[in-house]
Order: C-alpha cells, then structure tokens, then sequence
C-alpha cells in the first residue's frame, strides 16, 4: 500500500487541495504534525470533521525518531495519509522520511497544497528575485546562530530579495514574532557591526500569510519595530534591489514610504 | 589606644607599601607541624597570647578542625613583624595537608607569593610534601625551608651534632633536587635553598624555638646552646634565646619577594591576557591605582556577614561599594564589605590595594578560582586541580521540612569547594556528593550538620569508575533527529603523556586560547601536528579535535558540538561514569543548510551517538581509582599490615625500616578502602600511622568488570544487562 504526504496549505482547513482531501478521505490511516508550521485559521477538530476521520497527532520525536515505528509500519499494508502544513516537501526534515518509505518499499506521493514560497508573491516582489532563505531561530544557551545575518549580506551583494522564516517553538506555543526577529536581527548587527540590518533598512512583513485578510507591511526597521501585525505566523522580507514595479506595489499594498520609489 | 586598634592602624599603614608586604604561606606534609608552626608566629607576632598559642590552634577555628587535628580550610591571617628596624605586613594563609583537599591547597598557591615548606626532622620529605612543593613551584610560589621537630631528634633519638648534621644535609638535599625538578626554568637554580643564605631554618614549632645561620652570626646562639637547654628543660630561656617567630619570620621577609616583585614573574604566567595592555600593565606593576583585578581562592560562609570571599588583589584598589564584574559567571555585583584578617577575625577596611590578600562580601555569583574586575577581562588561567572526585556519597534529608534548604545548602558547599561535585535532584530528593576521598565527604557532611543544621540519611559509599577505550575505532558516523546533520567521528586512546601533560596542567582544560601553542606542545609529546593543529576543547582528561576542512556551517554548530562531546564523556556509553583518556576526532560533516535545522535538539544527540558508538567499537574499558598508602607501624604490627593490604587487593610498593619502625607503601583500590581506618586500627591495637593519596586510574580486572557494570547500571536505574555495541550505535 502506499503513504500520502499531503498538504494542508497555509492558513485554515480549506487550503487543502480538492485531491487532497479526496486522497485523505479513502486512506485507513490519517497522521499529521504541526512542528513545522503553524495553521492560525484553524483546529485539528475542524481538520477531523471535514475528513471525517480521527488525526492522530505526531510530535516531533514521533517524526524523527519512530516514524518506521508509528508510520511506516502501518503503510505497508494500508493507505495512510502524512498531513502537514504548507507544501509536504517544502520543509526538508519530510524528504528524509520520504526517502526512509522508499528504503522499506513502500509506495509514496506527494500532493501539494499552497506554500509561503508562492504567497510571498502576494507582496509584489518579483518571486525571480528571491535569494537563498533563512530562519531567525530563537537563541538558546551556547546557541546563537547568526547565519541568517551572513544569508541577508550574501543576498543583498547580488540585489536579492532575502525571505526570513520565524523559529516555532510548538512544545512550548511559542511562534515569533517579526518583532522579535527585528530585535534578533539588530543584535546581531551590534554584533558583526557589517550594516546589513539597521534601522534604516528596508523590511516586509507579512503576516497569517493565506488567509483573506492577511496584514503586509513596508516599512524601516525603526518604525517596523513599533508596528502591531496581529497574530503569527509572520515572515520577514529583507529586499534586495527594487524594480520600479516592485516599489510601486509595496507603496499601494503595503504602506511603504514613498521615498523608496526614488531608489527604483 | 589599645594593642588591637595599634595593630589595626600600622596594618592600614603597611598594606600601602607593597615592598613591606608578603604573602606567604605554609605548607607540609600531615602531620609534619605545620598549624602549630603557624600559630606560634601568630603568637609571637603578638597577633594571639603566647599562653594560648600551642595550646589552642587558631588557624584551627572550625571546631571540626580542631577535633580532628589537621587543618581543613585555610584560614587567612595578617600579622606585623620587624625585620631589621622596619615593620613588614606579613598575609598568612594556611593551607590543608591532608591530600583530600588537594583542590583547597591549589587555590591557596595563587594567592600566595612565597611559601614555608615544613619538614618533620625525624620523618624527612615525604610524598605530600612533595606533592605541596610541586603545588607551590607550578605557581611560581618561591619556597623557603623549616625543618621541624629538631627537639625530638635530641631528646628522643639522641643524634650527636655530627649525626644531626647529617640529616638537615639529607633534607635539605632531598628538598633542592625536588624544587630543581619542578621549579620553573628560569629559577631552578636561584630558588634552591641554603643554610649559609638563611633560607633554612630549623627548630621546633611545638617548644616555640628556632635557629638559622643569620640569626646565629648575629646573636651568638650556637646550636649546642639550643642541645643543651633542650636536655636541661629549660624552654622559657630556650624560647627567648632563639624566638621561633623572630627567625622565621626574618627568613620570611629577607628571602620571599614582595608583591611587587613577584607580580612582574607570576603575572604573564599565570593570566593568559594580552600583557602589553593597560590592565596587564597595572597588574604586573601592582598598581593601586589602576584597574582592580582580584583573584578570588576562597569562599566561606560566615554567620554573621554571610559569604566572605577572600583572594588576591593583584592591582587597583578594592572599595567599600564598588561595582565589579565576576568575569566567568558574566555578572555584575557590588562590593559590600572590604577587609583583612587578623586569626580568625576580619578587620572592616573602607578599601584595600594591590598586593594585599583581602576579604569582601557582595559577590553572590562568584566561586572559588574566579577572577573579579572592575572592567571585563580576562579570567585568570583556572586552578589546577591534581585531584579528581573518585568517591560519591547519596543523601537524603531526613525531614521534609529540609527539602528545599538542603539544596541551597549544597549549592553553597559546592561554590565553596569546585573540587566538590554536587548532583542535585530536585524531582526525587536523592541528591550526590562526589568528592577526592571518603574524608573529603565526611566533612562536608559535618558541615552540613553543623553549619546548616540538616540532618540528612547518607548511602554507603560508591566509588566513581571512569570509563575508556584500548583501541582506535573506525570512523563512525552520527546523524541527527532529522537525519540532515551527520557527523563522523574517530576516537583513539590518549597516550599517558599527553594524559599527564593535562593533569600537570601543561595543556590546560578548556578551549585553548592559543591552539598552535597547543598543538605545538602535542607534537612535542608526539602527536602529528597537522592533527594537533585541530584542537578545539581539552575536558576532564579527553580532548576533542577538529580534523574537518572547509565545512561550511561547522563554526556555528561548534559550540553544539563541544557541549555534546562534554555530554558524551561525562556520562559514557558503558555505565555512565566519566570518561577519561578518550581523543575524540571530527573527520567529517554534513550540515543542513538553515540554523533552525542544526539547532541544540539536532546536534547534541548527532554527535554523542558518534563518539559513544565509536568507543564501543573501540575495546570499551573500565578503570578503577587507586590510593596509594603510607603506613607507619611498629615492626612487630607487620604482618598484620600486610594481611590487611593483600585482602583489600593491595599490591606492595616499597618497605623502609628506621629503628623500630616501619614505613610500608602500598597501593590498593579506592573501592577496596572504605572501613579501612577501623580496619588498620584494630590491626595494629591504634599503633599505626597511615595517609592515603591519589594514585591515578587502573583497568579494572576482567573478572570483576562485568559485575562492576551490572552494579553500577542497577543503581542509576539503567537495565543491568551490560550494553553492546548494537545497543549503542544508531540503527540506521
């Protein structure tokens, strides 16, 4: 039998994929996780009922450590549903476990859902534009990675759009905040002191990214820091380069201050 | 004005004149005088009464110190002396000589400048007073020399002065071959020490007497004199013609260096920061008007002030309500008392300046080897530690009321004394103490008792194993939860030379500030340079190298991974005892891209299954602590010493017979030991004298080990059945 990865898409139960839900529906077995990702428009109840089946909910020791144990083992003799949040194979921990069901022979498939990768579009920065992207993560004892801050530079030396995941930390409910990112961020600049993120530099939030009534904003990290973007998830945009259209359209959607058509 | 404000006033007077100062301290073998030594130059120093000195021992002022008649904390002292028309400041700080609390002798060393060596005249150099002047010379603490005892030579073994000759030249031999082996290169010659320069001196501490060639050409006391009084009883003469203290203290002042003096040596040996700088600068010059930097060798709990940290100023000035920084603990405090010490009391100072030994309250956050500064700098170079725990004891508080204080109480035995290590579990209440010997433990549970008034239930003791390897593993690799990091590791034995440079001290524990100087040292003890070159962490006798090429990512997961690798060799794969002697090699990674995906949940358990998966393959030991012990008995109590030895699976060393007595060195398992003191006791009908010291680690026997690990995995509540390598190693 085989095991579906499915995605639920980005924002409540209804981003889901007519196949997808189709797929869900026949499978025997429906497992999801939500350590990745967070779905704000929705509940896992809400998920159930229009499935109409039982989730059973895996953390993040059941994925990486017993997903032969709790999953795999299952697919081999029945159809099994994997939901996770935004597009299956956009968060690359899934690939591994794809690859662990084709090492023990079991069929797989991947259906897409909408992801942060395409909803970025929705903030008029050309998609071609995007450089390499990062996660601000939420630093620990002995752990203050800064990396992201190198991703930024990198990308901005080429004119590059940088997009900035927010660490999640589902155990404990916590999810960042571009706030809290800015504030990372400036740290770090205080830090390596190589002015790639200021108060003077350019950002886009966009916040509950899929949802009808999403909040994008364009701003300078002075005034940004001040902002309220109402609930997570958020993600950061670092722009490179503008294109005169690509200013245009952060003026109209997203407040931008105007002088940056000047720079276009 | 009265004799204790006088005193007080000229020691305000004299600690601003650091060429009148010196800091000293006194060190020996058990036994050997060295408490009684110290308080009869208190005494005579008119720092307690003569009629008291003797009697009571005042550096002894813990009651537990007393009653057990060694000397446990060290205590610090301030006294004045005259030396020549000129008052000197002499700071006393009394040092243990009971080998279990090696950690509270090392830490004294660093503040001190100089140091007395004492030597029983009957009992000669023995292992701890060469394990004492080791201590000292690592730390570039110049030793003068006191042969103790003197009396007992002419009125229990009535040696001729010929005969007694003989052996202050034997001593003083033994002694001078000791300090030109361990005495740092520069001063292998000019520290040795010599009758004729005075730097010897000689006499009884207990009858309060003393001699040396100086004082003789100067006063006229010839030795025979001393014989004759001595046989003739007459000690109050004796004690006026040759006043201990007076020729002591002279040797003190003329041959040990001031801190000026000896701040501009010790200083770039013991701080690793840039010497050229302005606080390097000030340090070396003892300014008190630079920036103040303290050494903290000392905490005790007073029950009035509370914490009294007491240490070293080495420059700047320590004031009443000054902000400092306790530079490894990253805090801030503010200074609240500033004193010295006069015996047991502290004298309130509004500020004390560079040279001084002082006492401050207000630092919370700082423990003993810590270094405090005005600005944030450098810490000094850590203690050396020659003893590691070997022996643990669980305690319980017997009434629940005492929970919570039970664990601020340990809390603060364990800031007290790094060499003590507390686990505490806050979840069942079973909390361990492991520490260098069985009396190392029994005293902090006095203490408990006494000072914190917790009763609490204690286990038997449990010996700490340390686990090891015997061959070199293949390279192994260690993938992360998500499988997007994989680390490959080699791990090999560590050759004892290299093992030994770690203990001396010689490659210091920790990241190394200066890895080619390092690895510089390695290929000198032979190991390739290009792997040396590798270094990144040396922890608790393993070291961990880095023999990776531009992996990108790698520095940003390495402080991960040395946490890991802590992990990993504080708890090993076969009992979760330490680890020792392991070289752990990173040969290669792969690094996922994004920081969120190489966080600590990822990397810690990726690289402790490499390093725990490739001792396993790698001829996975266990090795025991061994003492070595010394045993004084009268020759007829022989046989019972040895039966007592061979059941506690001792092995013979050496056997030396003096008169009627004999000394028998042996060594036997820690875990053999425990119950020996009433053991040897009731062997030999009390006539024994023993000590016991460190002997380092041996594999423990084949037959034994198996149910050694069985013991040790039922205890800490792990399956008994003893792990193979498919237990350890991932499964894919």
């Amino acid at each position: 039998m085989a095991i579906y990865f499915i995605g639920l898409g980005l924002y409540d139960e209804k981003d889901i994929t007519l196949k997808g839900l189709e797929i869900a529906k026949k499978c025997d077995l429906v497992f999801a996780e939500f350590y990745t990702s967070l779905l704000a428009g929705t509940t896992i109840e809400k998920i159930q009922k229009l499935i109409g089946k039982p989730i059973k909910l895996l953390n993040r020791e059941d994925v990486e450590l017993n997903f032969e144990k709790i999953v795999l083992k299952e697919a081999k003799e029945k159809d099994v549903a994997f939901l996770t949040a935004g597009d299956p194979m956009v968060a690359t921990t899934h690939n591994d476990l794809r690859i662990r069901a084709k090492q023990m022979g079991i069929e797989s498939y991947v259906v897409h859902a909408p992801s942060i990768y395409s909803a970025i579009s929705i903030t008029g920065l050309h998609i071609y534009k995007f450089g390499k992207s990062a996660t601000v993560a939420y630093p620990e004892k002995n752990w203050f990675p800064t990396s992201h801050y190198d991703v930024i530079r990198e990308n901005k030396e080429r004119g590059l759009h940088t997009l900035l995941f927010l660490d999640i930390k589902a155990e404990k409910g916590k999810y960042m905040t571009a706030n809290e990112a800015m504030e990372i961020l400036l740290q770090v600049e205080d830090m390596k002191k190589q002015k790639v993120f200021t108060l003077e530099t350019l950002v886009v939030v966009l916040a509950r990214a899929g949802s009808l009534n999403p909040t994008l904003k364009a701003g300078f990290v002075k005034d940004m820091l001040k902002e309220d973007f109402g609930k997570q998830p958020h993600v950061l945009i670092v722009p490179g380069k503008l294109h005169i259209v690509e200013a245009e359209y952060l003026v109209e959607f997203a407040d931008a201050p105007k002088e940056i058509l000047k720079w276009a | 004005m009265g004799r204790r404000e006088e005193l007080v006033a000229k020691i305000k007077e004299l600690m601003l004149q650091p060429e009148r100062i010196r800091n000293m301290g006194i060190a020996a073998h058990i036994d050997h005088g060295k408490t009684t030594l110290s308080d009869n130059l208190l005494a005579g120093a008119g720092m307690i009464s003569e009629e008291l000195a003797g009697k009571q021992l005042v550096l002894d002022f813990d009651e537990q110190e007393q009653a057990r008649g060694i000397t446990i904390n060290s205590a610090n002292v301030s006294m004045v002396h005259n030396y020549e028309g000129r008052e000197y400041l002499i700071n006393l700080i009394d040092t243990p000589g009971h080998v279990d609390f090696g950690g509270d002798v090392t830490r004294a060393m660093r503040a001190i400048d100089g140091a007395i060596i004492v030597v029983d005249a009957v009992e000669g150099v023995m292992p701890q007073t060469e394990t004492v002047l080791r201590q000292a010379l690592r730390e570039y603490v110049k030793p003068v020399l006191f042969i103790n005892k003197v009396d007992r030579l002419i009125k229990e073994l009535k040696l001729t002065p010929q005969q007694m000759q003989e052996r202050f030249v034997k001593i003083i031999t033994d002694v001078n071959r000791l300090i030109r082996k361990f005495a740092p290169e520069e001063f292998k010659d000019k520290w040795v020490v010599s009758v004729t320069d005075g730097s010897v001196a000689f006499g009884s501490a207990y009858y309060n007497w003393a001699l040396s060639v100086p004082y003789m050409k100067k006063t006229g006391v010839s030795f025979k004199d001393i014989i004759d009084l001595t046989n003739a009883g007459d000690l109050k003469t004796l004690r006026k013609k040759a006043p201990l203290h007076v020729v002591v203290l002279d040797m003190v002042v003329k041959h040990l260096p001031n801190p000026i003096e000896a701040q501009k040596y010790r200083i770039p040996h013991l701080w690793r920061g840039e010497i050229e700088s302005e606080v390097g600068k000030a340090m070396i010059n003892c300014d008190p008007n630079g920036k103040m930097v303290m050494v903290v060798t000392k905490i005790i709990i007073d029950r009035h002030a509370g914490e009294v940290a007491t240490g070293r100023v080495w420059s700047g000035t320590v004031k009443t309500g000054q902000e400092v920084h306790i530079i490894s603990a990253k805090r801030k405090a503010r200074i609240q008392q500033v004193g010295i010490y006069m015996g047991p009391e502290r004298v309130n100072m509004e500020a004390v300046p560079a040279g001084n030994i002082v006492a401050v309250t207000g630092l919370r956050d700082a423990i003993a080897g810590e270094t405090v500064a005005e600005e944030p700098i450098e810490p000094f170079e850590a203690l050396h530690y020659t003893s590691e725990p070997v022996v643990t004891v669980a305690i319980e508080a017997k009434s629940v009321k005492d929970l919570p204080r039970l664990i601020e109480a340990l809390r603060q035995l364990a800031k007290e004394d790094p060499t003590l290590n507390v686990k505490i579990d806050e979840e069942t209440g079973q909390h361990l103490l492991s520490g260098m010997g069985e009396l190392h433990l029994e005293v902090k549970l006095y203490k408990l008792k006494e000072d914190w008034g917790i009763d609490v239930d204690v286990s038997e003791p449990i010996v700490v194993y340390r686990e090891s390897i015997t061959k070199v593993s293949p390279i192994v690799e260690g993938k992360s939860p998500n499988k997007h990091n994989r680390f490959y590791v080699v791990v090999e034995p560590m050759p004892d030379n290299i093992y030994q440079a770690i203990r001396e001290g010689e490659i210091p524990e920790g990241r190394p500030k200066n890895s080619k100087e390092v690895a510089k040292k390695l290929a000198e003890l032979g190991m390739n340079y290009d792997i040396a070159r590798g270094i990144v962490d040396v922890y608790r006798g393993n070291m961990f190298l880095d023999n990776t090429k531009g992996i990108q990512y790698l520095n940003e997961v390495m402080d991960l991974l040395i946490d890991g690798f802590h992990q990993a060799m504080d708890e090993g794969p076969l009992a979760k005892e330490p680890v020792m002697k392991v070289i752990v090699r990173l040969v290669d990674a792969k690094i996922h891209e994004d920081n969120v995906h190489r966080g600590p949940a990822q990397i810690y358990p990726a690289i402790r299954t490499a390093i725990h998966c490739a001792m396993m393959k790698a001829g996975p030991v266990l090795y025991e602590p061994y003492q070595k012990v010394i045993i004084n008995v009268p020759y007829d109590y022989m046989g019972s010493v040895s039966r007592e030895m061979s059941q506690r699976r001792g092995q013979l060393l050496d056997m030396k017979q003096e008169g009627e007595v004999m000394t028998i060195i042996s060594k036997a398992p820690v875990a053999e030991m425990f119950g020996f003191a009433g053991a040897i006791r009731g062997a030999t009908s009390g006539r024994a004298l023993w000590s016991t010291e460190h002997a380092g680690f041996e594999k423990v026997p084949n037959e034994l080990a198996v149910n050694i690990i069985r013991q040790i995995r039922q205890r800490k509540g792990l399956d008994p059945t003893p792990p193979t390598e498919k237990d350890v190693c991932p499964q894919f």
